[in-house]
């Protein structure tokens, strides 16, 4: 069988397209590749998605975190603190024994019955995980920020004449995404790192459609040899490191473009935000 | 464990909640808590040791040594974790047989050959007569080591960081009073390292308690392992018969978890304070003007 036609067969394995059995015998390198590669579309799925919601879900905890109401600032201080400070894999497992307690026909909500059974399944609930892990992780990269902007510039905002809502959009705004803009960028990075849990903690992969980590464990299983898919998954995430650190540095260069060159803030990798 | 509970089936109530918790299996979902401290405790300073290893390899002159420090602090940052947890423990698993393998066994052919991965009966690790004890501690060596590679790893990162933060006029002034290389090194960076190398290592200290469930996955009996066995729906065969508890479990080990990093932040905040007493830094500034 020749690679061009592995690739037909496997590149869309992972969403339900294509061969519906796995290789099962002679695995070669052309079929591990892709099928790694085409499990990749659920960590970017997983990625993207969790982010882009979490990105205002976190700017409002932020928000809320920092208000001088405490009926705001607790919960957003209990939310923060809940998902900080436990492990993604146990969230992960409470997350899909709680589903799984929602009852099997279905909810009844002003008398339309509203189906459960899809939150079981990954790529609602393990989204939906992630999406509130990431919120508190970047809730607290942006609260920073909000109380590391400097005080002058809000005392000159005042002084003309600009109030809470105008406040915010023309001044606070930009300078906490400009701020939190490096951190955020890390979080990001390990937030795609963390999706390679999914699949190893109660969520099942329904008919064997998996993630990148999926597909590697799935052939170092079969093959006794960890020495090919690992890397290969370790690769395609430096890959998707490498994108996503350029796409962010452009941001980036975005938020700090009035400020003279030798200002800017420069995004360095840390790898202190995974979970 | 007490004579009340001979006859699970015929208690109810506190009686049955007491023997219920007190239950063999029980006890062994509370050992597990202490597998995860031993995982903590003995991979804590292994990582920190390999860490500073390769920190310094890192700042070496040479060049070799230097690529490999600066390589292995690198190795961390692009991949998830995780992937290097599944892949040390079979990797390391059969490194360790191989090398055996080329000890104690008269036949010397490649071991992976198409599916399998093979060795003499007499290099496998642990023997495969020895006991399950003997297999359970290797299981949880090969973890421990795994998660000290990783950690360590993080740890060169920021321990690299750390000694470049010390200021180079310290060094200088160390060097103008006629120290060693190795002097310096020894009485001037390390000791001042640490307050900057602190705010990484506590954040490696919580991640490396957000990590101990992936034990699990490592094939460690740990408590995520018992949460799961002890959880699911016991039906009459059982002795003690219940619906699926899953939940409840991993919410106490959620709540475990909260209350352990919670008191590690308290302690870590209070070693910061004490470290940053009379250092040229933001946090000992903040101190001075408080005692003043």
């Amino acid at each position: 069988m020749s690679c061009w036609q592995t690739v037909q067969d496997y590149a869309f394995r992972s969403i339900g397209f294509g061969e519906n059995l796995l290789p099962r015998s002679d695995f070669t390198l052309c079929q591990q590749i892709t099928l790694i590669g085409s499990g990749l579309i659920w960590n970017v799925y997983f990625g993207a998605l969790a982010l882009a919601f979490g990105f205002f879900f976190a700017i409002a905890v932020a928000l809320a975190k920092s208000s001088r109401h405490r009926i705001l600032r607790k919960p957003a201080d209990w939310f923060v603190f809940v998902f900080r400070g436990s492990p993604l894999f146990i969230q992960f497992f409470l997350a899909y024994e709680t589903l799984q307690l929602l009852p099997k026909a279905g909810v009844e909500v002003f008398g339309i019955t509203v189906e459960t059974a899809w939150t079981t399944r990954a790529w609602a609930g393990a989204l939906f995980v992630l999406f509130l892990n990431t919120s508190a992780y970047a809730a607290e990269i942006f609260h920073g920020a909000l109380k590391s902007i400097p005080k002058g510039d809000l005392e000159a905002a005042e002084a003309y004449g600009l109030t809470g809502w105008q406040k915010f959009r023309r001044i606070q705004w930009p300078t906490m995404l400009r701020l939190a803009w490096p951190a955020y960028t890390n979080e990001a990075i390990f937030l795609f790192h963390a999706t390679t849990l999914v699949f190893f903690s109660g969520f099942p992969a329904f008919r064997q459609m998996g993630d990148a980590l999926y597909y590697a464990n799935y052939f170092a299983d079969k093959t006794f040899n960890p020495f090919v898919p690992y890397p290969i998954v370790a690769a395609y995430f430096i890959a998707l490191t490498l994108i996503l650190t350029f796409g962010f540095g452009l941001v980036n260069r975005y938020l700090n473009r009035h400020l003279p060159s030798n200002q800017k803030s420069r995004i360095r990798l840390r790898p202190q935000l995974i979970r | 464990m007490f004579a009340a509970c001979a006859d699970p089936k015929a208690i109810e109530g506190l009686t049955w909640a007491a023997c219920y918790l007190t239950s063999g299996k029980h006890i062994d979902f509370y050992l597990s808590f202490a597998t995860v401290l031993l995982l903590l405790a003995i991979t804590a300073p292994t990582a920190l040791a390999m860490g500073f290893a390769g920190a310094t390899a890192a700042r070496s002159r040479f060049l070799p040594l230097s690529l490999l420090g600066k390589g292995y602090a690198a190795i961390v940052r692009g991949v998830p974790d995780i992937v290097f947890f599944l892949f040390f423990v079979i990797a390391l698993d059969q490194g360790i047989e191989y090398l055996k393998s080329l000890a104690v066994c008269d036949d010397h052919s490649w071991p992976w050959q198409g599916l399998e991965f093979r060795v003499c009966q007499e290099a496998k690790v642990p023997l495969g007569a020895s006991s399950a004890i003997w297999h359970q501690a290797y299981g949880f060596a090969l973890a421990v080591f795994t998660f000290a590679i990783v950690f360590g790893a993080f740890a060169a990162n920021v321990l690299y960081g750390a000694m470049g933060a010390v200021p180079k006029a310290q060094l200088e002034t160390a060097e103008a009073y006629g120290m060693s290389q190795a002097q310096v090194f020894r009485r001037i960076l390390v000791p001042q390292m640490w307050v900057y190398a602190l705010p990484g290592l506590s954040n490696l200290w919580m991640i490396l308690i957000k990590a101990t469930p992936l034990l699990f996955l490592l094939g460690v009996k740990d408590i995520v392992y018992w949460a799961r066995e002890l959880g699911g729906s016991k039906t009459q065969a059982y002795e003690y018969p219940h619906p699926d508890w899953r939940l409840w479990y991993f919410l106490g080990l959620l709540v475990f978890y909260l209350c352990f990093t919670k008191v590690s932040e308290v302690v870590l905040a209070r070693l910061s304070a004490r470290l940053s007493r009379g250092q040229a830094t933001a946090g000992g500034e903040a101190l001075r003007k408080a005692a003043a």
